[in-house]
């Protein structure tokens, strides 16, 4: 029932899957498998968001791809949203404006919201709020979290802020 | 290999017709939650969400063609939600920008739910699919394709590759109702078309059946009624519209609603949609 | 493995100060270990066989066929528990895993080791078992009649209470009968932990959890271990909301782990999960206010009755919050309450935010505008009259001795003008993207609620935290258990520590149960005020220790010492120090905390059972479409009575997670459960607000009034946000329809009366 190997290209690098099972989700060889547990696994059903991650310029769930299907990709999880040992403008804004509680919705959140401000740099409040829909958080209510996003939107705008 | 990442539509065809019975995969966000489960088995797997041509689609006179991996983001973009509104509506509200990111409207339509948010509009629309195999291509019109509850006439060894739904001209409604204001699974729904070329009104009920509903004799009826030039209709004629329309469901009880709720919210539904494409003449 | 210390950045603020977490930027940058990331070499998958039906006698089991599939390590049953197979929290009343009798759907069965998790999954599969099916109890209001489910019987608790003159009779008297349903606690972290199987014969478990220490004891208990030989290390927690109090995968971790000499990790499927903790107990309250014509309350009889479930958990607890703080935070010199929690065969119930204060405010709280409604006062103004005071008896007929700003809470609140500008797209009404309606079919409503509970454990029991904390070369070191599941304890020690000591760097030591003694749980608000004080009493200690060393080596007057920004100096004696250089040796002190001894409530509910009582009130905007019964929350705002405010953001943090779980009761969460099986086991189907569903809560008010004889003055601030705000939606979707809405979540059928064919 396995596959022989294949490639994934996550945060920029090739990573072999070696004597895989073939239903195996992506989020499950990402944390399992290659070492990258910071997609979270809080439904495995595509109703939570926890498992984000990019995609090629796209913003999935990684517990609803098949792993072997994404050969050939450009993967970005959350440990490749800024160079080791530093901080990107959403996840400085994260800690900033208290958008981190629990942490388990955090990774998907901060895939989520690095992307919408790629695609958009001065999100409105409901824009904003669709955007992260897809993202529950059980513990913050979102208030801070739409706080972190401002925080960040005008980092990338390229305003200085205290 | 068990999973073939089809990059052309040839290559798809070809490993279907070694494995007819191949799950097809393209955004994977009904079959994953199978699969993670444990429900459903997996042996061979054939992707065809980059499928260049069934990803693409193509606007030529007055029908669209979309292919089948088109998906619902695409579906909410400029030009496609000019060309078809409502399902650009209906898109909008499918689960959440991931799933949206991913899920196809070929996946919509071989998944088969009542609850299918695309479907409604593409049964309004009179939709024909084209349905394809490594020999043989046949057009299937939608009515057709969706046979029951979860169930459609794709036969092992096909796939589909596009839809094909006529560009109309006139505003175009689609509402559904779920219990909270993102990522829900439609309670009840309904979706109107206005065709002022032809002066038509076309309709569909989702998730009030076990496949989407037309509506034919409210159809009928107010398409009748209407005053095309005016763009206006009696407030009586509403809301016999709206009491066909809600007489025309077949809903169930289920956890997520009962039958009489659903019966009622059609009727509302249908009333509001329909007042808000044509204006209420004033006697 | 990942390493589980959290370290902290250099220099951070003190008490009073927005002071950012110390588990921050690993939580930002994906390293942060929870308790589902963990990895051991060689290390086996768990998963449970669960039962299928709420009652039923198991007549056969067979796991030979499982036993037999390739990469199976173990299968095992009751009959391998090593020690006792009963455990709980109140009594010890629940099996590890069933041995006939069925009570509950989803009571474990079997549990496995395997090598990868498909393999577990074919396992249990495999595993063969017989159920003789039995009429499950369900209904709570017969379960006092009918037969034992269980030898502990079928009432778990009942407390009368009976206060004050009971021929007390008010001129005005309204009534009402009101419901709860169940809600989980659905927080995103899923059950999970590692076990490793200890060199002597004992074994480590990494785990989610709320309590280390009562996990420890059940755990030895079922093990048949000594206490030291089961070591618990607390992994990072995806949130708890008291879904963690009790035990869920523990001991089946561990027992496989020590079967298979191997590491063995589990994690629970969101499906398995809502199966495998308890919920909150669904309600029916029976009310009947009495006033006297200006609006003064005279008496309050009422009945609650929750639904336990098949197992005690903590029932016993939270019946007596209800039974307290049945009747709100008002001046009631009569009173006549009855609570009951029993046991079913439907889904175990136990701790969730709010203790079952969530459950009585609704109740309290309608009556009272059902009150304003009969003496056409305003509902404020009502509330307002009745608010207690310190000063003022409870139920209970406890004094309140510390501080109770109710009037203020409620006058900020009601007061408050909002700063929020509305968004007038079509996406913002009810139904949302789904463009059910227009404005015109819109209707809005606007109401405010109150709501009170107890913070800390009551009734007598022994509730205490330990800490222990280390100065060397200048850097604290503490080790604490209080639990870290989100609500930002880490970032409070450290506050704490840096306030006393005059540190810049405070490491905080893993919680674990072989370092330090128990913190108690994370729950009833009370791990500031335990685990603070825990911390505060240490610190303080070894500023002692130190000083009183530092006074005797160089010959300087102790009373004139100050430790401030790493410096020891003297303020009337020519003399410096750095605490790096005074602390070349090591100075430590290891204490236990505790607070004001409380005691047990009489035969007629009468005691001082409570320590502290914390106070808030929400106002809720909502829009409802009358016609299909849609629901949109435009905004909350509250004000909440905190003591001291020791860290605003994580304050604000906590006020505004609080009310979305309350908005979730109001309108949209329930655990539906059907001839004891749950219909909704997913978050399909078990929905909790999204971005789009929560509005911005505001914040009126923020009052401080130090509480005497808590640490810093700080009350617990983590469950009046889900108190109050379920009672003020509902009764903002009252004034917008009309309806009397007796039952929440509020669902569309409730709005919208539909002939039923």
């Amino acid at each position: 029932m396995s596959n022989d190997f294949y490639t994934l290209k996550v945060n920029g690098e090739n990573h072999q899957v070696l004597d895989a099972w073939t239903g195996e989700s992506l989020l499950w060889v990402l944390r399992e498998r290659l070492g990258f547990p910071g997609a979270k696994n809080a439904c495995e059903e595509g109703e939570c968001g926890s498992c984000s991650v990019r995609i090629d310029e796209e913003i999935v769930c990684s517990c609803l791809v098949l792993a072997g299907s994404a050969i050939d990709q450009e993967i970005t999880t959350i440990e490749g949203l800024a160079p080791e040992g530093e901080l990107g403008d959403v996840q400085q804004a994260f800690i900033e404006a208290g958008a981190v509680q629990c942490g388990f919705c955090t990774p998907g959140l901060l895939v989520t919201i690095d992307h919408l401000l790629e695609e958009n740099q001065n999100p409105d409040d409901l824009t904003v709020r669709e955007a992260i829909s897809g993202n529950l958080c059980r513990c913050t209510g979102y208030g801070r979290i739409l706080e972190a996003v401002q925080i960040a939107a005008a980092s990338r705008r390229g305003e200085n802020h205290e | 290999m068990p999973v073939t990442v089809a990059r052309s539509l040839d290559d798809a065809l070809s490993a279907l017709e070694e494995h007819p019975n191949a799950l097809i995969l393209a955004g994977g966000t009904d079959v994953m939650v199978e699969v993670n489960k444990g429900t459903r088995p997996v042996e061979q797997v054939i992707s065809i969400g980059r499928v260049p041509e069934l990803q693409d689609w193509e606007h030529e006179g007055d029908w669209l063609h979309l292919g089948a991996a088109v998906t619902y983001t695409e579906l909410m973009g400029e030009e496609l939600s000019s060309l078809v509104p409502a399902l650009a509506q209906a898109a909008r509200t499918v689960g959440s920008p991931q799933i949206r990111n991913a899920g196809t409207i070929g996946g919509n339509l071989g998944t088969s739910s009542p609850a299918g948010d695309t479907l409604p509009a593409l049964f309004a629309l009179d939709a024909i699919l084209t349905i394809r195999s490594k020999t043989t291509v046949k057009e299937v019109p939608i009515d057709e394709f969706i046979t029951g509850v979860k169930s459609n006439s794709l036969n092992p060894g096909e796939l589909i590759e596009k839809i094909r739904v006529p560009v109309l001209e006139g505003p175009q409604e689609f509402c559904k109702i779920g219990p909270r204001n993102a990522m829900v699974i439609s309670v009840a729904s309904f979706t109107l078309l206005t065709d002022h070329q032809e002066k038509q009104v076309k309709s569909c009920l989702g998730t009030v059946g076990p496949v989407p509903i037309r509506p034919i004799e409210a159809e009928d009826f107010i398409s009748g009624e209407v005053n095309w030039e005016q763009n206006t209709v009696r407030p009586e004629v509403l809301d016999n519209f709206a009491a066909l329309c809600s007489s025309a469901a077949r809903p169930i009880d289920d956890h997520r609603g009962s039958a009489a709720y659903r019966r009622h919210a059609i009727r509302v539904l249908s009333r509001r949609a329909a007042s808000r494409v044509f204006s209420e003449e004033i006697s | 493995m990942s390493d589980l210390k959290i370290e902290t950045p250099v220099s951070g603020p003190r008490i009073g100060e927005s002071a950012p977490r110390p588990d921050g930027v690993p939580k930002v940058n994906g390293s942060f270990a929870f308790s589902s990331d963990l990895w051991h070499k060689n290390m086996l998958w768990g998963g449970t066989l669960r039962s299928p039906f709420p009652s039923a006698r198991i007549t056969r089991l067979d796991i030979t066929e499982a036993l037999l599939i390739d990469g199976v390590q173990a299968v095992l049953t009751h009959e391998d528990v090593p020690g006792q197979n009963l455990y709980g929290l109140e009594h010890a009343d629940q099996p590890v895993m069933a041995e006939e009798i069925i009570r509950y759907e989803g009571e474990p069965v079997a549990i496995v080791a395997a090598d990868h998790p498909e393999i577990v999954r074919r396992a249990l599969n495999a595993i063969q078992v017989e159920y003789e099916e039995m009429a499950p109890l369900t209904d709570p209001e017969l379960a006092e009649e009918t037969d034992f489910i269980h030898p502990d019987g079928n009432l778990i608790r009942r407390i009368n209470l009976r206060h004050g003159d009971q021929e007390v009779q008010g001129e005005i008297q309204v009534e009402g009968i009101y419901e709860v349903g169940m809600q989980d606690q659905a927080f995103l972290g899923l059950e999970s932990g590692l076990a490793v199987p200890g060199e002597d014969g004992g074994v480590d478990l990494y785990i989610s959890t709320q309590w280390l220490h009562a996990d420890r004891s059940q755990v030895a208990s079922c093990l048949g271990l000594e206490e030291e030989r089961v070591r618990i290390t607390l992994a990072g927690v995806g949130g708890a909301f008291g879904a963690r109090e009790d035990l869920s995968l523990h001991v089946h971790l561990c027992m496989l782990a020590m079967r298979t000499n191997r590491a063995v990790k589990m994690i629970y499927s969101r499906e398995e999960s809502f199966h495998g903790h308890v919920h909150r107990h669904p309600a029916k309250m029976w009310y009947r206010h009495h006033a006297d014509s200006k609006g003064n309350l005279l008496r309050v009889e009422a009945k609650v009755l929750l639904d336990g479930g098949a197992y005690a958990s903590s029932s016993g607890a939270v019946i007596a919050n209800a039974t307290c703080f049945a009747a709100g935070p008002y001046r009631i010199p009569s009173a006549d309450i009855e609570g009951v929690v029993v046991r079913t065969n439907n889904p175990p119930c136990g701790a969730m935010r709010g203790f079952g204060a969530v459950q009585t405010c609704v109740g309290h709280e309608a009556q009272m505008d059902k009150l304003a409604s009969a003496l056409n006062m305003d509902p404020v103004e009502i509330r307002i009259k009745n608010a207690l005071k310190p000063g003022d008896k409870l139920l209970t007929g406890q004094t309140i001795t510390g501080t109770a700003p109710v009037a203020e809470v409620i006058q900020t609140c009601a007061e408050h003008t909002s700063t929020y500008q509305e968004s007038t797209d079509p996406m913002s009404l009810p139904g949302g993207a789904g463009r059910t309606a227009d404005p015109e079919h819109i209707s809005r409503g606007e109401a405010i609620a109150v709501g009170f509970k107890n913070l800390m454990f009551s009734e007598g029991f022994d509730d205490f935290s330990s800490a222990l904390c280390q100065l060397e070369n200048g850097v604290a070191t503490i080790t604490c258990a209080c639990a870290e599941v989100g609500q930002g304890f880490v970032t409070l020690a450290q506050q704490i520590t840096r306030e006393i000591l005059g540190v810049e760097e405070v490491i905080l030591a893993p919680a674990a149960t072989q370092t330090v003694g128990s913190a108690g749980s994370t729950s009833a608000s009370r791990q500031t005020w335990m685990s603070g004080g825990a911390v505060q009493k240490a610190c303080e200690e070894v500023r002692v220790k130190l000083l009183e060393k530092l006074a005797v080596e160089h010959q300087v007057d102790i009373d004139n010492l100050v430790l401030v920004d790493g410096q020891v100096t003297s303020l009337n004696e020519d003399f410096t120090i750095s605490l790096e250089e005074a602390t070349s040796e090591p100075l430590e002190a290891r204490v236990e905390y505790r607070h004001a001894p409380t005691f047990p409530l009489d035969e007629n509910g009468q005691g001082d059972a409570h320590v502290s009582f914390a106070f808030s009130a929400h106002k809720a905007v909502v829009d409802v479409d009358p016609e299909l019964g849609l629901v949109k929350v435009v905004e909350l705002i509250t004000s909440q009575d905190v003591g001291r405010l020791l860290n605003p953001l994580q304050a604000v943090g906590q006020l505004e997670g609080g009310a979305a779980q309350g908005l979730g009761l109001a309108v949209m969460e329930e655990v539906l459960v059907t001839e004891g099986n749950i219909r909704n086991a997913s978050f399909t189907d078990y929905l909790i607000p999204t971005a789009l569903d929560m509005p911005p809560v505001e914040i009126a008010a923020i009052i401080e009034q130090p509480e005497p004889g808590a640490p810093f003055g700080a009350k617990g601030i983590g469950e009046p946000p889900s108190i109050s705000s379920t009672a003020a939606v509902v009764a903002a979707i009252r004034e917008a329809t009309d309806l009397e809405l007796p039952r929440v979540p509020v669902r569309f059928t409730d709005i919208v009366s539909v002939e039923e064919d």
